[in-house]
């Protein structure tokens, strides 16, 4: 169990030169945490990863490569729990289509699929200026 | 392409308006890729598939990828490997992994795709394979 409460919000351009930065905050923060009791490693990987995949999705798919948009990422850490948010401001995509495992050698899904594996919850919805996705792990 | 003392080829050494630094080396049986790369990420895994695709296009069907510089690999990694082993299967070539890093490795590993892909400890020992 962690004791730290940290909150980070960031908004980068909607390029994926950024996906870097933003991976590298989220093993930061495995790095930093308290108390923490888990595989460390193994956390700085995985908050690496679903950020890189969620900040992918959002530029790529619901941001559709525009460089004039922006990312918006929030992370939260509250009793125990990671919360991982991350914005955008296109048209969205289907997360639902890709959430079951798909077959090893298909060209797409795996991103989405890695996040629900990893992650104690997934969600993504629509909001006033755009989408959310919006992801849940129990430390 | 200029043949060095150490015996083998240099293909290309790819600095150029790519993302990616990336070394190619024609070693015979295989062309070696060695990603000299953290990331294998949604911002330079493109490259590593397009360079891969001209090598195919060249006639250069047997690869061997070295990851051992490479830390972290996303899906568009795992992606643009996936494609370049489809690429190669299709024209009765193979390619081959070497080098993972132990995180790179359970990777494969979640995405059962250490049951699609050859991987060795070195690239010496995936160009040899080759050579069988």
């Amino acid at each position: 169990m962690t004791t730290d409460r940290i909150a980070v919000d960031i908004k980068v351009p909607n390029q994926t030169r950024y996906l870097c930065l933003i991976g590298h905050i989220g093993e930061n923060i495995a790095h930093t945490l308290r108390n923490y009791s888990g595989d460390r490693e193994k956390l700085a990987y995985d908050l690496n990863l679903v950020l890189t995949e969620g900040m992918a999705n959002a530029i790529l798919h619901a941001n559709q490569g525009d460089p004039a948009k922006e990312v918006h990422i929030e992370i939260s850490i509250v009793k125990n729990n990671l919360f991982i948010k991350v914005f955008d401001f296109g048209q969205g995509f289907d997360v639902e289509q890709y959430i079951k495992p798909s077959h090893p050698l298909d060209d797409h899904g795996r991103g989405v699929y890695l996040m629900h594996t990893i992650m104690d919850e997934v969600t993504y919805r629509q909001t006033k200026t755009g989408h959310v996705l919006e992801m849940r792990k129990i430390l | 392409m200029y043949n060095t003392s150490y015996g083998f080829r240099i293909v290309t050494i790819i600095k150029e308006r790519i993302k990616m630094n990336l070394q190619i080396e024609d070693k015979g049986a295989a062309v070696l890729l060695l990603v000299e790369e953290d990331r294998l990420d949604a911002h330079n895994s493109g490259d590593l598939k397009n360079q891969m695709l001209k090598l195919f296009e060249e006639g250069k069907h047997n690869l061997v990828v070295d990851l051992q510089a490479v830390r972290f690999v996303d899906s568009s990694g795992l992606g643009a490997l996936v494609s370049g082993f489809k690429n190669a299967s299709s024209r009765n070539g193979n390619l081959k992994l070497a080098g993972l890093q132990l995180q790179v490795k359970s990777m494969f590993e979640l995405t059962r795709l250490h049951r699609v892909f050859e991987i060795y400890t070195d690239s010496g020992e995936a160009l040899a394979s080759f050579q069988q």
